[in-house]
Order: C-alpha cells, then sequence, then structure tokens
C-alpha cells in the first residue's frame, strides 16, 4: 500500500538553526494525521516541505506516491493547502474566490457550479454566496478557506493551524468537516497546538526543537511517557524538568 | 488557458474594486499634467521695475514709457540714483532695475557707446530669466528705433544667473510626464500588488497551487498594461487640449514606444516585489528606487547636461532617460524609428534584462 504522505529523515536548516531536524514519519490514506508541537517546533516548516514551498536540506519525502524534489508538479496537483495565514481574498466575492481557486485547479465550470453550491449549503452561507469574502464573519471565513482547499477533491489535504482564532462552536464545525474528509478518503494532515484537538486525531506526533518527540495514537503518546493526559505529555517532553 | 484567464479576471476585480486607488490613479496623469502646465508656466506677468534714470531726457522718457506701456511690467519706481534699491530688492517689493546712464541723449547723438544696468531678482533663477528675457526684449527694440541706422551705439545686457533651459518651454514637460506617471501606474503598482499577496498569504497559495509562476505575473500584470496606456493617452489628450502641446511624430509608434516603456516598468516592479517583504517596503522602494531617477536622472526635470558627472553616468541605467529621448523625438520632433533605434534597442535589452530577473526571482519559490 502506498502511504499518502512519507517522510523519511526529512530535514531543513536555516543556516546554522535546524527547523527540521530529521523527521521520520508516514500518514495512511484516510486518516487523520496531528502534528503537535509549540509555536516554533518546525511544524509549518516540515508542511511546507511537504507541499512544495520549500526545498529539503536533506531526507526525502513522497506524497501520493510523488517525490517532493522532483515531482513537485504532481504532488501540487493533489494537495489542498490551508495556510496559517487566511487565504482567501477579501475583495472578491464567496462565489469568485470558490470559482477562482477551481480554476486554477482545473475543476471544470460544470463541477465548479455544483461544488459552490454543495459548499454554501454545507457551511450554511447559502445567502452570502455574492457577499465579498471581507464582509462575512472569520468562523465562515475559515470553513469556508478550508472547503476551497478540498474543492478539487485532493487526496491529501494540509491545514496549517487551521483553528486559530475561531470560537470552540466553530472549531467543533471545523473538526466535523475534517472527519467528513477522512471518511470519504482524504488523508488530512492538521497541525495545531490545542491539544483537545489532538484527541481527535487518529495519530500525532508531537515536535519539539525540530524533532519529533513521540507519535501515535493519542493513548499511545499517553502511556509511551506515562501521563494521564495529553497537556501532561506535552509539559513533560517539551519541559522535561517542569513535570516531574 | 482557461487558469490564466481567471487569474486576469481576478486581478480586474482587484482593481477595480479598489475604487479609491482606481480613481487615484485615473485622476493621476490628468493632475499632473495640470500642474505641471500650471505651475511651470513660461509667463511672468506684473513684474514691478525699478527705473533709476540720473538724468531724464528725451531718450530716457521714451524708454521708460515703453516699458510702462507693456503688459509684463509694472514701474514701481523712478529715481535719480539707485540709493535703497538694495531694501526694495530685499523686500519684494522691486524684483527688477533698470540703472541708466547720465546724460543717455547726448551719448546717442555722439554715437558713444551707452552701458546701462539690468538688475534681476535671482532667487527664482527661473522667473528671473523670464524676466531678464523681457526687458532686454524692450531694451533691444528701443535701441533699434532710436538710434539712427549705422550708428555705433550698443547695448549689452549681462546675464548674471543661472537659467534652467528645460523650463523654456512647456511642450518639454509632457514627455517626462508620461515616463513618470507609467512608472507609477506600472511599477509601483505591479509591485504593491505582489507584495500585498505575499503579505496576506495569498500568494504562497498559488505557489503550491499548479498554476505557472509566469502565469501568475502575467495575469497579474495584464490589467496594468491596460491602465498604462489609458493613462498614456489621458496624459497627452490633457497636454494637447489644455496646453496645445504638439504631436508631430506617428502615434501608432509613440504607443508602442509607450507599451514597451510600460512593460520596462512592469518588469521592475516585478524585480522589486521579489526583494521586498511586505506592502511598505515595496512602496518605499519603488518610490526611492524608481520615481526620483525617474524624475531627476532622466532629463525630466534636471538637463542631463547640466548634471555633475557621476550622476550622468548613472543616468545611463534609468530607463526613464532613454524613454524620454524617444518620447521627445516622436513628439516635438517628428522623429521616427530610423533616429531613435538604438534608444529603442537599449529599451528592449533593458527589459528582457528586467523579466529575466523578476520571472527567475519569483520561480525560486518562498525558499
Amino acid at each position: 500500500m502506498t502511504y499518502a504522505i512519507e517522510a523519511h529523515e526529512l530535514t531543513r536548516r536555516f543556516g546554522g538553526f535546524t527547523a527540521v531536524d530529521a523527521v521520520t514519519f508516514h500518514v495512511e490514506p484516510g486518516e487523520v494525521f496531528g502534528f503537535l508541537g509549540a509555536n516554533g517546533a518546525g511544524k509549518t516548516t516540515a508542511i511546507r516541505m511537504l507541499i512544495g514551498a520549500l526545498a529539503p536540506t536533506s531526507g526525502s519525502a513522497t506524497v501520493a506516491g510523488y517525490d517532493i524534489r522532483t515531482q513537485a508538479d504532481q504532488v501540487r496537483r493533489r494537495i489542498g493547502y490551508m495556510s496559517q495565514k487566511f487565504s482567501l481574498y477579501e475583495d472578491l466575492t464567496v462565489r469568485e474566490n470558490i470559482t477562482l481557486y477551481g480554476g486554477i485547479y482545473g475543476v471544470s465550470s460544470r463541477d465548479i457550479v455544483t461544488r459552490t453550491g454543495h459548499i454554501l449549503a454545507r457551511i450554511g452561507l447559502e445567502h452570502a454566496g455574492d457577499e465579498l469574502v471581507r464582509e462575512i464573519p472569520l468562523g465562515w471565513k475559515q470553513q469556508l478557506a478550508f472547503s476551497v482547499a478540498l474543492l478539487h477533491r485532493p487526496g491529501i489535504v494540509f491545514l496549517d493551524e487551521p483553528t486559530g482564532g475561531v470560537d470552540p462552536i466553530t472549531r467543533r464545525r471545523f473538526w466535523e468537516m475534517i472527519y467528513e474528509a477522512g471518511a470519504g478518503g482524504t488523508s488530512v494532515l492538521v497541525t495545531t497546538h490545542y491539544l483537545d484537538e489532538a484527541e481527535y486525531c487518529r495519530r500525532i506526533s508531537i515536535m519539539v526543537d525540530g524533532a519529533i518527540a513521540a507519535m501515535g495514537t493519542p493513548a499511545e503518546v499517553r502511556r509511551s511517557v506515562g501521563a494521564e493526559t495529553l497537556d501532561e505529555v506535552f509539559l513533560k517532553l517539551t519541559r522535561p524538568g517542569a513535570a516531574a | 488557458m482557461r487558469p490564466f484567464l481567471g487569474f486576469v479576471r481576478k486581478e480586474t476585480l482587484h482593481l477595480l474594486r479598489d475604487r479609491q486607488t482606481l480613481g487615484i490613479l485615473l485622476l493621476f496623469p490628468v493632475l499632473q499634467v495640470l500642474i505641471f502646465g500650471f505651475a511651470v508656466r513660461t509667463d511672468v506677468e506684473d513684474i514691478a521695475i525699478a527705473i533709476v534714470d540720473p538724468t531724464p531726457d528725451v531718450a530716457t522718457l521714451e524708454l521708460r514709457e515703453r516699458i510702462a506701456a507693456s503688459d509684463r511690467f509694472h514701474v514701481a519706481a523712478v529715481s535719480t540714483s539707485a540709493r535703497g534699491l538694495d531694501a526694495r530688492f530685499r523686500d519684494g517689493s522691486v524684483r527688477q532695475a533698470l540703472l541708466l546712464p547720465t546724460e543717455v541723449e547726448r551719448r546717442i547723438g555722439r554715437g558713444d557707446s551707452l552701458q546701462l544696468q539690468l538688475v534681476t531678482d535671482g532667487s527664482d533663477p527661473n522667473t528671473g530669466g523670464i524676466m531678464q528675457g523681457y526687458a532686454t526684449a524692450i531694451l533691444d527694440r528701443w535701441y533699434r528705433e532710436v538710434v539712427p541706422q549705422g550708428g555705433t551705439l550698443r547695448i549689452e545686457a549681462r546675464s548674471r544667473m543661472r537659467y534652467n533651459p528645460t523650463l523654456e518651454s512647456a511642450h518639454l514637460f509632457v514627455p517626462g510626464l508620461v515616463a513618470f506617471v507609467l512608472t507609477i501606474v506600472s511599477a509601483l503598482m505591479t509591485a504593491i500588488s505582489i507584495a500585498r499577496e505575499k503579505e496576506t498569504g495569498t500568494m504562497e497559495m498559488l505557489l503550491v497551487s499548479p498554476i505557472r509562476p509566469t502565469a501568475i505575473v502575467a495575469g497579474k500584470v495584464i490589467p496594468y498594461i491596460v491602465l498604462g496606456f489609458v493613462s498614456v493617452l489621458l496624459v497627452l489628450v490633457a497636454a494637447r487640449t489644455v496646453f496645445e502641446v504638439p504631436l508631430r511624430g506617428n502615434v501608432v509608434l509613440l504607443l508602442a514606444v509607450s507599451g514597451l516603456y510600460i512593460i520596462t516598468a512592469l518588469a521592475l516592479g516585478i524585480v522589486i516585489s521579489t526583494k521586498a517583504p511586505n506592502q511598505r517596503t515595496a512602496m518605499i522602494a519603488a518610490l526611492a528606487g524608481l520615481m526620483l531617477p525617474t524624475m531627476i536622472l532622466s532629463g525630466f526635470i534636471f538637463p542631463i547636461d547640466s548634471l555633475p558627472r557621476p550622476l550622468q553616468l548613472l543616468s545611463y541605467i534609468v530607463p526613464a532617460r532613454w524613454f524620454l529621448v524617444i518620447v521627445r523625438g516622436i513628439m516635438l520632433k517628428g522623429a521616427g524609428l530610423a533616429t531613435l533605434w538604438q534608444e529603442t534597442l537599449v529599451l528592449v535589452g533593458m527589459t528582457l534584462l528586467f523579466l529575466a530577473r523578476g520571472s527567475r526571482g519569483l520561480a525560486i519559490r518562498l525558499g
């Protein structure tokens, strides 16, 4: 079986600073995989290498079976990406944004129309299709950005802190959408620093200073570190002296 | 092709929705023409002149009358000595003074040489030069009519101030304005627009999508090429209707060369935006790096010949300098490509260089 994502000793250095240090992991098809870590632990850098926005210093990785170094074009066609920054155009309407990204990813005009209908209905924005994105509330924007990342039905979607700054109810809805995507066969690699969200992931990896400090199902990770909760796990791993 | 068209549509929408910026961009060319046209007027009126006439006689009275009768002058004072003149220049109640020698009538009769002094307020060299010109013209005519033919009398008016030849004619600034306006519309706006996408994070989304960097750039610049052409036309129409600036050469050639310069400026904008991390840096870089050279080192305001040598050398790498020679040639001299091909070639070379540099800068994805 081909993994959706497979990274082997993936490393990125910026000058003398190693942002991602020989990371090895894989994500199975349809799996929701959580990337946890403090700010600056290397989560975003790892994602950016996998999506072809940053060249690795050493190591290798495949995404959807394609080499990220040599087959970046193939990779780009098969992934969806939602960046940490909000990435829709504020001065375009909801519909125009969907159409633009659909066009860029080669979705046919007819499919764009039907999928736009589905998306708007799914996130309850039917009434706001022709409103400028800047006019709609943040929670909807985030759900919209996620839907746009899935518009071309990618096999793998990368979400970089998708729930930053949104309220608990919207976070909840967001995770329902992530599950739906996973159930539909899409692999999801999601970074977060909300530890309660980590429990929603099938497997997680905790990054500390660019390296993976623990990996497995949430239960396995708790057991391996000898902690009751993920909070505790996190404290033990990131500040070894403090939790003892 | 379809993703590309969608992209052009998106850029056009950005441009059209930002009403404020669009309004400024459209008003800007017209305003510039009006400001430059009216502010850099070569006509000076109502010049307060003082006449020092130690020994009034028929000849000097005749001259004084001629000066008083001119629209340009009003005689602020007539006296027999130059005392107090300095103070009057200083407080501005007098801007010019004509100091006549004694016994003008008799000297003319004897055929002696006549030395008179014309003093002009040179604090604004341009107006000063113009005032000097007017006064000299009146003196010249007076001299020709008063002195019998074949006389030996000579009048010499010595000018002691710097004269700025570019401002002699309002016609000369319009070609410079075309370059200036195009630099702002094309280079500044492209630089800002690309830097904005870097800042908001949408550029990252585009760069990890299947769309090619060259398509991103092309889609981005097409609306600005159109806007650039509109600006050129606005400048030309405004200059023609308000100031009757001539267009002696071929309009198609002029537009074609403007098209080339638009692409030069856009390419420069791209180069800047690939270096600038955000909109503010892009804006400052474009303003300092492009607008100032376009104004100062292109021959738009200061003639290149009058620049210090190092700046003259520097002006060779300013695209606007070459464009200006071409536009002035076409508009004012009616010149064609036969005489302007060298400058055009230089501009083509620069454009290719910037385009290569810019697309390479973008192609290095967000490393």
